[in-house]
């Protein structure tokens, strides 16, 4: 059993983990720009991204389920690029679309939370666009690294998506919550128990790695 | 000093949502000269100051400077905005050290070897001890000092100050003058600085420019603007009285 549970870790790592990769490389320089520039219909894609922020995973799930099944607009097409159901590149595929929206709208936030005055010093020093802007990414930072938790948050526990476009076939597709969800299930509470236990002391692992890369004393 | 201009300042208009802030008809400004511009606040110095830093546009006319024109739809090439900057009245420092601060600037331009400049710029302002600092920490007087070093570092052309001893105590503002005078003399760096002040800009100034409500209303030599103002309205601000 040990090896399945090694397993189910290892493959909740490589999903979440890649979902988030995406999200963080999608949401953070879609925050940024968010956050930096004034553009027409820039108050539309502000509330798509806070309707994204909120919006149900298992809905997100059932989307993604519409577009790769085999009479969906995107199963249809069968290029390599574009992931089978109920396999992790699905998974994975859902995960970013439900993180993405939080980690640039939180990145948002963050970024014109930077004083503006201080975009305007550094162009005032020599520096370009896009100096500048990646300077108040800088001094965002903290923020980023926030909006980067929450979209890990999301993703970690998340069970509906997963569970839709994953299937949760063991070896396969199982991750995490919903292996807790079978064991429960089941009636295996020690095995459900173990995985909750493992889950939570990830979460908490990952969370305390991103405090330390804000710079900030635990004390603090 | 050369009285070659260091800006030409023709028909220029600033406004913001058809609110005209700022209409100059004609000023040039000298090379290795210091301009104050003085004037109540709300009468367009600081707008004109981030006009001279080409940090926002003219709604109309234009700014010469070493040979382009800055004008609406017309951006500044690079290297011509990066022989100006601005210090501002209120620093915005990086949340980093005194000395990252201070260095910024010349890592902008790729410059990695700020060994010497930092520890001179830091040295002149007083605060090679602080160094290791993060500036976020730093006393008002202390946080202009260094927004000062690391514009001092670049040795630019033009230095533009807003304000920058309002709000600071007697020992500050004796400091920061003597470092712009300095500057001035030793690098003849151009410097226009707004002040409120205009016993700093008697001390200080070569000339000066009285602006009310976005208008050019005299502008002389340091003496003849103190002693002998042309202007009614010059005489009336220089002893402290309300101008509209």
């Amino acid at each position: 059993m040990s090896s399945d549970l090694f397993e189910i870790i290892l493959l909740t790592f490589k999903v979440s983990g890649t979902a988030l990769l995406l999200s963080t490389l999608i949401g953070v320089p879609l925050g940024a720009v968010m956050g930096l520039r004034r553009f027409i219909g820039r108050r539309w894609v502000v509330v798509l991204l806070y309707t994204g922020m909120g919006f149900p995973p298992v809905v997100i799930g059932l989307f993604v389920y519409l577009l790769l099944s085999r009479a969906g607009p995107l199963g249809t097409l069968s290029w390599p690029i574009i992931p089978e159901l109920f396999t992790p590149g699905a998974m994975i595929l859902a995960q970013t679309i439900i993180a993405f929206p939080l980690v640039a709208g939180f990145t948002m936030a963050a970024v014109m939370g930077v004083d503006p005055q201080l975009r305007q010093q550094v162009i005032s020093l020599g520096a370009t666009q896009r100096q500048a802007a990646s300077t108040v990414l800088w001094e965002a930072r903290i923020g980023v690294i926030v909006a980067i938790v929450a979209g890990f948050g999301s993703i970690i526990s998340e069970v509906g998506a997963v569970m839709l476009v994953g299937g949760n076939i063991e070896g396969r597709t199982r991750v995490m919550t919903t292996a807790i969800v079978l064991e429960t299930r089941k009636g295996n509470f020690d095995l459900a128990l173990a995985l909750g236990i493992a889950l939570l002391g990830i979460t908490f692992l990952v969370n305390l790695a991103m405090l330390r890369l804000q710079g900030r004393s635990m004390n603090e | 000093m050369s009285e070659q201009a260091a800006y030409h300042i023709r028909e220029l208009v600033k406004a913001y949502e058809e609110r005209e802030v700022l209409a100059i008809e004609a000023m040039d400004v000298h090379r290795g000269e210091i301009l104050a511009l003085v004037g109540p606040s709300g009468s367009g110095k600081s707008t004109l100051l981030r006009l001279l830093n080409f940090l926002e546009p003219p709604t109309h006319g234009w700014i010469e400077f070493a040979g382009a024109r800055f004008e609406t739809g017309k951006e500044m090439p690079l290297e011509l905005r990066r022989r100006v900057t601005t210090v501002f009245q209120r620093p915005m420092l990086l949340d980093r050290s005194v000395w990252d601060n201070v260095t910024y600037s010349l890592r902008l331009r790729g410059q990695r070897d700020a060994q010497y400049p930092a520890q001179t710029a830091l040295e002149l302002v007083g605060l090679a001890s602080l160094a290791r600092q993060n500036a976020r920490s730093l006393s008002g007087g202390e946080a202009q000092r260094v927004a000062l070093a690391r514009a001092m570092i670049l040795h630019p052309d033009v230095l533009l100050m807003d304000e920058p001893t309002a709000n600071l105590d007697p020992y500050n503002v004796g400091l920061i003058e003597k470092i712009i005078h300095q500057v001035n003399r030793e690098q003849n760096t151009t410097v226009v600085l707004v002040t409120h002040n205009v016993f700093q800009a008697r001390r200080l100034a070569d000339r000066v420019a009285f602006i009310l409500a976005g208008k050019l209303v005299e502008m002389a030599d340091v003496e003849a603007f103190f002693d002998s103002p042309a202007d009614a309205r010059t005489r009336a601000f220089i002893n402290g009285e309300m101008v509209y």
